[in-house]
């Protein structure tokens, strides 16, 4: 176990730095430069470019650009192209914003997926599972912004009700409650968008998985001990269609950053996958290059949690 | 054999299987009697309908009894409410499968999924389950139970998870255990082992037995009385040993034609021609009679029943009629 | 005949099984489109699918070579004009469109919505499909490699682990996140974003072909073409793709889908196809200025892509469960 444990998180730590140097060559062969960005400003001249080129290192070859990134990444001195400031403080800030809505989502997602998917599969065929199945495709289908929209548009219309940012403007000196439960209202509404896709693959995939185990043998046998049905689902079934989704929580982690561009754009919620847009609009390239490494290491971390879950849950597996 | 009231009686059993192109009958009128105590082998290749009857005494089919009764102690258990079938399952009648490897819930421990049918049927304390569970894999024939108890099935070999299944069905010592092809997916020295422990079962408990088989040397062994079943019917029924010896169906006779004898070893095994019918496609006559070198013009006709032989022993053919 | 070896009649067993009887007369071809044509969803994604590829046909044909429906055309006396409206008078001959109908209304510039449409519907198809073609292309490649030549040696570490490392580090990019970047720093242009939603998403594709090539390998029927000695491109292509196709066919369908979908998203977020050409992506993200004034602008484009992509969504899983034979045998 702990050999296992100690050679995996070798492993990874060397893709990690494969996967940086990776998205390194990207951006730095990539045309575009963060001193082009501002090209029409007349008061840009020539010697300040240079002067910003030489501070960022740009002028050096490659591998002294990426060793620089890296001593700076880990002795917390990177700063951004866009302000002078720390990289690793911001992200840090951005990340408790994101967080809420992230948890929320995930929430959201994965409670409402599992009695919809299990009920689909329980009763294939029914007008109940051809419609969540119909629900679902539709789902999975629309754009999620437009969905979005059209939402706020109907919330507004029909409630005047802000929903946008982090809070109401000018809420910033109300009572406690009220700030609590405006900060709770802003939040609901862009998870509950942000899960719908979710719910609707996720709600797909435990039904799938929940048929497949159903028709197993083991699931005759546990009928053929005279077992109520609920037991036999609930018990017997859902216990095995439960593993593979062990494997999922690995790939939840990375959509910290990159699943909520959109939601966070649509919100004006200032979290870190608007952080990662806004670094691409500026050619912030410390800024996008960190935040691409925590998110590959989240990534990695991911799925190394998943595959001691999996080793945990079931039985047949051990980690060698 | 049998006796006045058969513990299980099957009549005239139907069963459909609905498709997208329309019903296909799995089972044509089926009806078999087993006696307390009695063990009964239910013949035939895969597809014709062996299996189908004895899940359908289960009631875990996915097709539908379209017409015929299934009494088992005197109580109709095609029409049985729901949750009293359940009270049956597993209590009155055991079953054990063909796949033992995927029969067994790979997520549990070996005493949880026996200890759950004691708790459920005879409604014991956990403790009491335990102690009782590890006396049933001790009689199953399993060493050091106290360690295999507390095992996965995946840390088992098949013939210990077969001999495990066993001792969940016969648990609450059924009065009839139902053994859906117990040996077929085992090796050879492993099947003699395990038709030996049921055979020692069936006498300590007095369970009848309803053997489903398409291996005649293990009815031979085992069975008392044996029913053959081709195309969704039965074909012959009657003493092991009268059907051994008098086959009055040509295709039971084809069956034993096509066995090794070990006293003739260079007689020249015979195979059957052709196919089985599709349950899709079934003549209006006999359903054998394409494949049967007796057949004369009824057989393309009409649908023999089932004709007195001699004693019980019954063939569903025109040349016996 | 030989002797068996236990005693028994198995051997004679014949597939009685409705489905397997059935099978035998028919071609696996009419076999799945026997099974599709009973799935009402995918038969009607099907049906949308194909009008839309008449659609797209007419669009580039209406609107670049014989261009009766100019989507280009700007008349500011006539913006934001409601669908099906009239065009006004006060237009030169030459700009009223045909039947001087607006069915789909007109935008901030005047412009006809149906023939932007109609135009899009060419762009975002080809996006898609060009897109999906370049990471089948990948991922098959990557993915039959490993599976065939899995177990030979590239150095010290074999084919597989090699490809397949390789397919993880792609994995640990964040997909959209990664597009967004090599979008934004490329120049803008229509193939580039083909390309890149290309290359970010094969990794699916190669690993179910290699587990699809892995599993083939050990099937009596290869190992009885490897035994005639018959050439290894042609065990390749002849004997193992087209066993393999079926879940790649499936994936493609969906993937389409997916790739019209990231295209929208990237024209949300400004990265989408550039002007002049119009896809129903930036159609849309376009449209969401004018949601209160002009809600048209935002609502047809974005219902047209919902339809499109719920209809290769509907076929894709059709597909699947024709040709998944364990599911099509519970089934029936």
């Amino acid at each position: 176990m702990w050999r296992y444990l100690a050679r995996t998180v070798a492993q990874r730590l060397l893709l990690l730095i494969v996967i940086s140097i990776i998205s390194h060559a990207i951006i730095h062969l990539a045309p575009g430069e963060p001193s082009q960005v501002d090209s029409m400003n007349p008061m840009m001249k020539a010697a300040d470019v240079a002067r910003i080129r030489a501070s960022f290192h740009l002028d050096d070859p490659f591998y002294l650009q990426y060793l620089h990134w890296m001593r700076d990444l880990f002795t917390g001195q990177l700063v951004s192209f866009k302000d002078g400031l720390p990289v690793l403080p911001r992200i840090w800030g951005r990340f408790l914003n994101s967080a809420p809505l992230f948890l929320c989502t995930t929430l959201i997602v994965w409670t409402a997926s599992f009695p919809t998917g299990i009920q689909a599969a329980v009763r294939r065929g029914s007008l109940y599972d051809r419609s969540t199945t119909f629900i679902a495709y539709t789902l999975i289908s629309v754009p999620g912004f437009f969905l979005s929209y059209l939402l706020i548009l109907a919330v507004v219309r029909l409630f005047h009700l802000p929903v946008i940012g982090l809070h109401t403007f000018g809420t910033e000196h109300a009572s406690a409650p009220t700030q609590v439960m405006d900060h709770i209202w802003h939040l609901v509404i862009p998870s509950v968008m942000a899960a719908l896709t979710g719910i609707a693959v996720l709600s797909r995939y435990v039904r799938s998985q929940m048929l497949d185990v159903l028709g197993q043998d083991y699931v005759r046998t546990a009928r053929a001990k005279g077992l109520d049905e609920d037991q036999v689902v609930y018990s017997h079934a859902l216990r095995n269609a439960l593993l593979p989704f062990v494997t999922m929580f690995g790939f939840l982690l990375p959509g910290l950053i990159s699943g909520s561009v959109i939601f966070e754009q649509i919100f004006a919620w200032p979290g870190l996958g608007l952080l990662g847009y806004e670094a691409i609009l500026t050619r912030d390239f410390p800024m996008i290059l960190t935040l691409n490494f925590v998110a590959a290491a989240l990534t990695l971390f991911g799925i190394l949690v998943s595959d001691i879950l999996y080793a945990l849950v079931d039985p047949r597996i051990r980690l060698e | 054999m049998t006796t006045s009231t058969p513990l299980l009686s099957i009549h005239d059993l139907h069963v459909d299987f609905e498709t997208a192109a329309g019903s296909v009958p799995a089972v044509r009128g089926v009806s078999l009697d087993i006696g307390a105590g009695e063990t009964m082998a239910l013949v035939g290749e895969s597809g014709c309908g062996k299996s189908v009857t004895a899940m359908s005494v289960m009631r875990l089919i996915t097709g539908r009894v379209s017409a015929g009764s299934i009494h088992f102690q005197g109580q109709d258990l095609s029409r049985l409410p729901e949750p009293e079938m359940r009270r049956v399952r597993g209590a009155q009648i055991g079953m054990i499968f063909q796949e033992p490897m995927s029969s067994l819930n790979p997520v549990f421990k070996i005493g949880r999924q026996i200890e759950e049918v004691l708790m459920l049927h005879q409604r014991l304390a956990p403790q009491a389950a335990r102690a009782q569970a590890l006396e049933l894999l001790n009689r199953v024939g399993i060493p050091s139970p106290e360690r295999r108890i507390q095992q996965y099935p995946h840390e088992l070999s098949g013939g210990m998870k077969q001999r495990v299944m066993i001792a969940m069905a016969v648990a609450c010592r059924p009065k009839l255990l139902i053994a859906d092809e117990p040996t077929t997916a085992l090796d050879v020295t492993i099947q003699a082992q395990i038709m030996e422990l049921l055979r020692s079962l069936k006498q300590e408990f007095g369970m009848a037995v309803l053997l489903i088989t398409h291996d005649l040397g293990v009815v031979a062994h085992f069975a008392e009385r044996v029913a053959v079943m081709y195309a969704g019917k039965i074909v012959e029924q009657g003493q092991v040993r009268d059907i051994f010896k008098r086959a009055a169906h040509p295709y039971t006779q084809a069956l034993l034609g096509a066995l090794p004898d070990p006293l003739h070893p260079a007689r020249r095994l015979e195979a059957i021609p052709g196919r089985v019918p599709s349950p899709r496609m079934l003549p209006a006559g006999c359903a054998f009679c394409a494949r049967c070198k007796f057949a004369f013009e009824p057989c393309l006709e009409k649908q023999p029943e089932l004709f007195q032989v001699a004693g019980e022993h019954r063939a569903a053919c025109f040349l016996r009629a | 005949m030989s002797a068996p070896v236990q005693p028994g009649f198995e051997t004679l067993a014949v597939p009685s099984e409705a489905a397997e009887a059935l099978a035998l007369a028919e071609t696996p071809f009419q076999q799945v489109w026997r099974t599709l044509r009973q799935d009402r969803l995918a038969m009607l994604g099907l049906v949308v699918l194909v009008v839309l590829l008449v659609l797209a046909f007419f669009g580039k044909l209406l609107t670049e070579w014989w261009v009766v429906f100019d989507p280009a055309t700007v008349r500011l006396p006539d913006k934001l004009l409601p669908p099906f409206s009239v065009a006004s008078a006060a237009l030169a001959k030459e700009l009223v469109p045909p039947f001087g109908l607006y069915p789909f209304g007109t935008d901030e510039l005047g412009r006809n919505v149906f023939a932007r449409m109609l135009q899009g519907s060419f762009v975002s198809l080809s996006v898609g499909i060009v897109a999906v073609s370049i990471s089948l292309s990948i991922g098959i490649t990557v993915g039959g490699l490993a599976g065939y030549y899995g177990k030979r040696k590239l150095g010290f570490i074999s084919v597989d682990s090699w490809l397949m490392r390789i397919t993880d580090i792609v994995l640990c990019f964040p997909t959209f996140f990664l597009i967004l970047t090599v979008v934004a720093l490329l120049p803008p242009s229509i193939y580039n974003i083909m390309i890149v939603i290309g290359i970010t998403s094969w990794m699916g594709t190669a690993r179910f072909v290699r587990a699809e090539f892995l599993a083939l390998r050990d099937q009596d029927f290869v190992t009885a073409a490897q035994a005639l000695g018959l050439p290894e491109w042609r065990i390749i292509f002849r004997h193992m793709v087209p066993n393999a196709m079926a879940p790649v066919l499936v994936s493609a369908t969906i993937d389409v889908a997916y790739a019209i979908l990231t295209e929208s998203a990237l024209s949300f977020l400004g990265f989408g196809v550039r002007p002049p050409y119009a896809t129903w992506g930036n159609i849309l993200a376009d449209g969401r200025s004018y949601i209160f004034d002009a809600p048209w602008l935002f609502v047809i484009p974005g219902c047209a892509i919902l339809v499109v992509v719920l209809a290769f969504n509907l076929l894709g899983e059709g597909l699947r469960d024709a040709m998944n034979p364990k599911l099509r045998k519970r089934a029936s």
